[in-house]
């Protein structure tokens, strides 16, 4: 047990060493050139770059279902940013919204299964049959806004949101409704490890961590814009099976 | 268009205003939840819809639901 204590300390300590390093921006190679008012060329201004997803190369026109090999392919310019420019963020995102749930797990965590109170009464026939019926599409429609989060509006996180509503309009239907844990956990785990494994291996072969290796393809088409989609789902499986846990630990507590 | 933010937004001040006078908490909770709600139409209307997607399930739906339970669940152990 003392030997592990310490060898936790020590990879901690070589951990923080390496953050500290990427603090150390010298001044000559990160100068910032800000230009006045009036003189600066719009074509070059961030969020140009961005709608044009030409960050690192020139700034071309992008044509919705023409262009082809863009930096990022995704049309929808919000998800080019959240998963692919700055996908480190979104990394963060989630393990905060992992920390969350793990913390309310153990905070209401205990041995003995109580009864729901929280059904006063039974759920009349409509709202059974109604949910009977939802269930499913809600599924379905939480699948597509994160498949599709590199086309339309939305992604992980609505799309795992929508999912999660759907578990809870399950357990307010059917008060013996129960939810197998550690299958929402093998999710989560799966989603989790398979985010960090395709920015691992983006960091082998790219050499930066989360980078886009895969071929962007055709903006526009269902299979473009390289891992941004597997990321999403990735993202969207781990958000769903998170909030669902929060909402039957809140539930069984 | 202008007209229909300010609709919106005095819709959002008068539920929050309610939501803090409102006596009982469930009342308090449904109308902080609509709070989100018009937020989130708001949202779409400014072209954000990323963010009205994410505001309506998350603020108006999940959270709501996550009070409105956690309320129960208080309310019954003070009262026995």
């Amino acid at each position: 047990m003392r030997f592990r204590n310490i060898l936790a300390l020590v990879l901690v300590v070589i951990l923080g060493f390496f953050i500290l390093q990427a603090f150390n921006i010298s001044p000559e190679e990160g100068q910032l050139v800000i230009d006045e008012f009036g003189e600066a060329e719009i074509e070059n201004r961030t969020a140009k770059l961005y709608i044009n997803k030409s960050v690192n190369s020139s700034n071309q026109k992008v044509v919705y279902a023409e262009s082809k090999n863009l930096e990022s392919g995704s049309a929808n310019m919000v998800t080019s940013v959240i998963a692919n420019y700055r996908s480190l963020d979104t990394l963060g995102e989630v393990t905060v919204l992992f920390l969350a749930a793990t913390g309310l797990g153990a905070v209401l965590y205990s041995n003995k299964k109580k009864e729901r109170n929280f059904i006063v009464d039974e759920g009349s026939l409509i709202l059974k049959t109604g949910i009977k019926i939802l269930f499913p599409l809600l599924i379905l429609a939480g699948a597509y806004i994160f498949i599709h989060g590199h086309l339309t509006p939305g992604g992980g996180f609505q799309g795992g949101a929508v999912i999660a509503t759907a578990f809870l309009l399950k357990f307010l239907a059917d008060r013996e409704y129960e939810l197998a844990e550690h299958k929402l956990k093998i999710v989560e785990v799966i989603a989790g490890i398979s985010f960090v494994g395709l920015g691992l291996y983006g960091l082998y072969t790219d050499g930066s961590f989360l980078s886009n290796f895969l071929e962007t393809g055709t903006i526009g088409t269902l299979f473009s814009a390289g891992i941004i989609p597997l990321i999403y789902v990735s993202i969207g499986l781990k958000v769903g099976a998170e909030l669902t846990s929060i909402i039957s630990n809140l539930i069984e507590a | 268009m202008t007209l229909l933010y300010s609709v919106l937004i005095l819709i959002m001040l008068i539920s929050g205003i309610a939501a803090l006078v409102f006596d009982k908490l469930l009342n308090s909770i449904i109308a902080a939840g609509f709070v989100s709600l018009m937020a989130s139409a708001l949202f779409y209307f400014l072209k954000a819809p990323d963010v009205a997607m994410t505001e309506a399930a998350i603020g108006a739906g999940l959270t709501t639901a996550i009070f409105v339970i956690t309320l129960r669940k208080t309310e019954g152990s003070e009262s026995e």
